[in-house]
């Protein structure tokens, strides 16, 4: 009996460290830069070498792949990114520099550890705004946003982080993430 | 090509020197940090610029280490910084660190 | 064929190298550390990306460009985790101007500089106690 719970454990816990996996071997494959099956199993080896001698806590939740979605959120993403270098590049060489900077705060909607690390990294390299704090629990997250003068910049950036979410869910999240997205409260405005 | 060398070594070279300026003028640790980990990537951007212009591969893999070890550096050296503050006696200024640091950055009242 | 593909190459290194320049200038115009921060960070991963472009452009063998999509990804999944970390501990030491600031919604109003303060491990989760006392 307890021989089957280790069983499904361990299977649960391998199941969790795939994606790890198959990071490392892909990792392993493109450092050595030519496809054999050497270096396959070598990678193999060395991935589960790896996740065995330092185990990592494992992301908790089942992520759900949506090719379409995750499509977009990548157009999206490399859009902004093209858009947030040019846009910061410009701000330092115009004459007039930055004008003023802010720190907002932002509630999320989402409450997966993958997919809160997915949103502050996309978030940290759209445009004009970088994720400073983050409270887990709460779902809080603090933005320093770069050059703002008036508070309907404000509310664009805020809108911005939020939609930024919502790609990221609807391309990775589970169903019930989804649903989550629809019903969330209305996100909280500046404390007075 | 020889053109576009020279140009993107002269570009390259001028943010460089820039964060050199920033890396001696400081005034903080943290823009230390900041500014060699700009440093460093301008460097690998100057390896990957050679390797691409030469056509010589043999210089990609430093390309790999030079990016990730700024990414090393300066996560540890903000781990350290975060770290000090446990030990600094409580005034919130930098631990071990010049006062005129925070007064020159800090526009607190 | 190959000059159109040298054409682009050369276009994207210069581009990308202008990108790393706008990162130093704005290294040094930038009023504090998170300002910096920005202009070390966005330009920066645009400019290597555009980079490595360049160099699987004109480089031949796949060796060099599963390599160069290696430095690229891990710049794009680095550069914002060490940006957050160096960012995060600047806001709580107070490395930030304030006088340039329009609203700070974490937190907290200007508090006088003696006050007691950056006394918790940059790891360390925010306080739940008191929410006001600190970043909020």
């Amino acid at each position: 009996m307890s021989g089957t719970v280790a069983d499904a454990g361990a299977v649960g816990r391998l199941r969790h460290q795939l994606p790890l996996l198959l990071w490392l071997v892909a990792v392993w494959n493109l450092l050595w830069g030519t496809w054999s099956w050497a270096n396959l199993i070598s990678g193999v080896v060395v991935a589960l070498v790896v996740t065995l001698v330092l185990p990592l806590p494992a992301v908790v939740g089942g992520v759900r792949v949506r090719p379409v979605a995750v499509l977009v959120f990548v157009g999206t993403f490399l859009v902004d990114l093209v858009r947030a270098g040019a846009l910061v590049a410009w701000q330092t060489v115009r004459r007039r520099g930055i004008s003023s900077s802010a720190i907002l705060r932002v509630q999320l909607r989402t409450d997966s550890d993958l997919l809160l690390t997915i949103v502050t990294e996309a978030v940290t390299l759209v445009p004009g705004s970088m994720v400073i704090e983050i409270d887990r629990e709460t779902r809080v997250i603090g933005l320093h946003v770069l050059s703002v003068d008036t508070d309907e910049d404000l509310d664009r950036q805020r809108r911005s982080v939020l939609l930024t979410e919502e790609r990221v869910v609807r391309a990775f999240g589970t169903a019930e993430e989804i649903a989550a997205l629809q019903r969330a409260p209305e996100p909280a405005g500046r404390p007075s | 090509m020889t053109v576009v060398y020279w140009l993107a070594n002269v570009l390259l070279g001028g943010g460089a020197l820039l964060t050199l300026v920033r890396l001696a003028r400081g005034p903080s640790l943290l823009d230390r940090v900041v500014a060699t980990d700009t440093l460093l990537i301008i460097i690998a951007a100057g390896l990957a610029v050679h390797a691409t212009l030469a056509r010589d591969p043999t210089l990609v893999p430093v390309l790999v280490v030079v990016s990730l070890l700024a990414f090393v550096g300066s996560v540890s050296v903000a781990r350290y910084i975060g770290g000090m503050m446990v030990h600094s006696s409580g005034s919130g200024q930098d631990a071990g660190l010049p006062d005129a640091a925070e007064q020159r950055t800090g526009g607190t009242p | 064929m190959g000059v159109v593909a040298d054409v682009v190459a050369a276009t994207c290194l210069l581009l990308g190298s202008l990108l790393c320049l706008t990162a130093g200038l704005g290294l040094v115009r930038f009023p504090d550390v998170l300002t910096r921060m920005h202009a070390g960070t966005k330009p920066q991963v645009l400019g290597i990306l555009l980079i490595m472009v360049g160099g699987a452009i004109r480089l031949q063998g796949w060796s060099a460009t599963w390599m160069l999509l290696l430095v690229a990804v891990f710049q794009t999944l680095t550069a914002p985790i060490s940006a957050h970390m160096v960012s995060r501990v600047a806001y709580r030491r107070r490395h930030v101007r304030r006088d340039r600031m329009v609203v700070d919604e974490l937190g907290v109003a200007p508090r006088s500089p003696g006050e007691a303060r950056g006394d918790e491990p940059a790891d360390a989760a925010p306080s739940r106690g008191s929410p006001r006392a600190r970043e909020g």
